[in-house]
């Protein structure tokens, strides 16, 4: 393992600050080294160095941005953390097919979806419990920073350590299919889910009105008024009954008096006030 | 909570009891599905079973079918750990009553996020 000097590691928390606008915390050396060494070595570097050295002298280009990509791809599994899909499940997709009419469509929007577990779960559960739902009345729009990251989510295909993490073994066997020692999601799961590139950061897409936003674990990567930005933005898109789900560390509490937080059952989520 | 490891490898059952009782969990051991039989009529404390699928003996198929077929042990919440990582193995350890499955090699978050699946589908 190449250890990486103080001077490279400012060089790549600027770069990925000032393209991404995440801030790379001082203990996030190793997150650099474990990422790139491998990114320098398919690019025909000799070492991390090499490759930091490369990016420095040249303007920005693709490999700028291999760099970025490769350090803002965020942890994520199959159901991650349980709770937030319990009450979807029992609480709030109730709740909205109650309340909307038979002919509208729920938009749900992943805002960082990295390899497409979180999308695909919701899809998952649609499918199991929603069925009217399924039958052209739910939208799904997974959005990420890295085109890499999306490209697999389209594939749709994990490896066993990936699968074995959160995913139910029932689900496994009606929705996956077995790759050589992969598992590829089948394809009418596949097709209920619209990928799309968003850097949070920067101006968004055209994006609908949403019903329900998981933006989960991605908040905490961001300096303060970034933070801010972005939430602003969710109040813009957020229908007034909808709802907001953030990561089990991430709080819009300091950030923005508009969401009033919601306990419903072992979950928290946020509703505009 | 009390779990029962049933694994022909020690080392196996050892991996797994440090992940287990790390996490909190009480773990009770048995090398195949007959000793770990002899171990549920011993103990009526036992909540989880991990078990394996290939051993001698009595094999995890078989144990989870017997348990399944006992009245007495409706409230086991069973989950195969296997090298078995076909679609039929997980389908067929499914149909036999097993409630959660686990592919070996796994890490230790991927044991213990399914046992809490197992803990949440429970409640």
């Amino acid at each position: 393992m190449n250890t990486i000097s103080r001077s490279d590691f400012n060089y790549i928390c600027e770069l990925v600050r000032r393209r991404a606008a995440i801030v790379l915390e001082p203990d996030k050396a190793y997150l650099i080294e474990t990422r790139l060494t491998p990114l320098a070595r398919q690019n025909g570097f000799d070492s991390l160095q090499a490759l930091i050295a490369s990016l420095r002298l040249n303007a920005a280009d693709s490999l700028h941005r291999k760099v970025v990509e490769a350090i803002t791809i965020h942890e994520t599994s199959f159901f991650r953390d349980a709770h937030p899909f319990e009450t979807l499940q029992t609480t709030i997709l109730p709740n909205l097919l109650a309340r909307r009419s038979a002919s509208q469509t729920l938009a749900i929007w992943c805002a960082a979806c990295s390899s497409g577990q979180e999308p695909f779960s919701v899809a998952m559960l649609a499918r199991e419990h929603f069925p009217a739902l399924v039958k052209g009345r739910l939208r799904i729009i997974a959005t990420d920073l890295s085109g890499a990251v999306l490209a697999r989510a389209r594939e749709g295909l994990y490896s066993q350590t990936e699968i074995n993490r959160g995913l139910p073994a029932m689900l496994l066997t009606r929705y996956f299919d077995k790759q050589g020692l992969h598992w590829q999601i089948k394809p009418d799961i596949r097709r209920m889910v619209d990928f799309r590139q968003n850097n949070l950061a920067e101006n968004w897409p055209l994006l609908p009105q949403m019903d329900i936003i998981f933006m989960r674990n991605v908040l905490i990567y961001f300096g303060l008024e970034t933070k801010k930005a972005i939430l602003a933005k969710v109040r813009g898109i957020l229908k007034p009954d909808g709802y907001l789900f953030l990561g089990s560390s991430e709080t819009t509490l300091n950030l923005d008096a508009g969401f009033e937080p919601i306990s419903m059952g072992k979950t928290i989520c946020y509703q505009l006030r | 909570m009390a779990v029962l490891v049933i694994d022909d490898s020690k080392a196996m059952r050892s991996l797994i009891k440090r992940i287990l009782n790390d996490a909190g969990f009480e773990v009770l051991e048995a090398g195949d599905g007959q000793e770990a039989l002899e171990c549920l009529q011993r103990w009526n404390h036992i909540d989880l079973v991990l078990v394996d699928w290939d051993m001698p003996g009595m094999d995890g198929y078989e144990f989870v079918r017997t348990v399944r077929a006992t009245p007495a042990y409706r409230h086991l919440r069973l989950m195969m750990v296997t090298a078995e990582s076909e679609l039929e193995h997980v389908a067929a350890a499914l149909a036999a009553g097993a409630d959660e499955y686990v592919m070996k090699p796994f890490t230790r978050d991927a044991v213990l996020g399914k046992l809490d699946l197992l803990r949440t589908t429970r409640e």
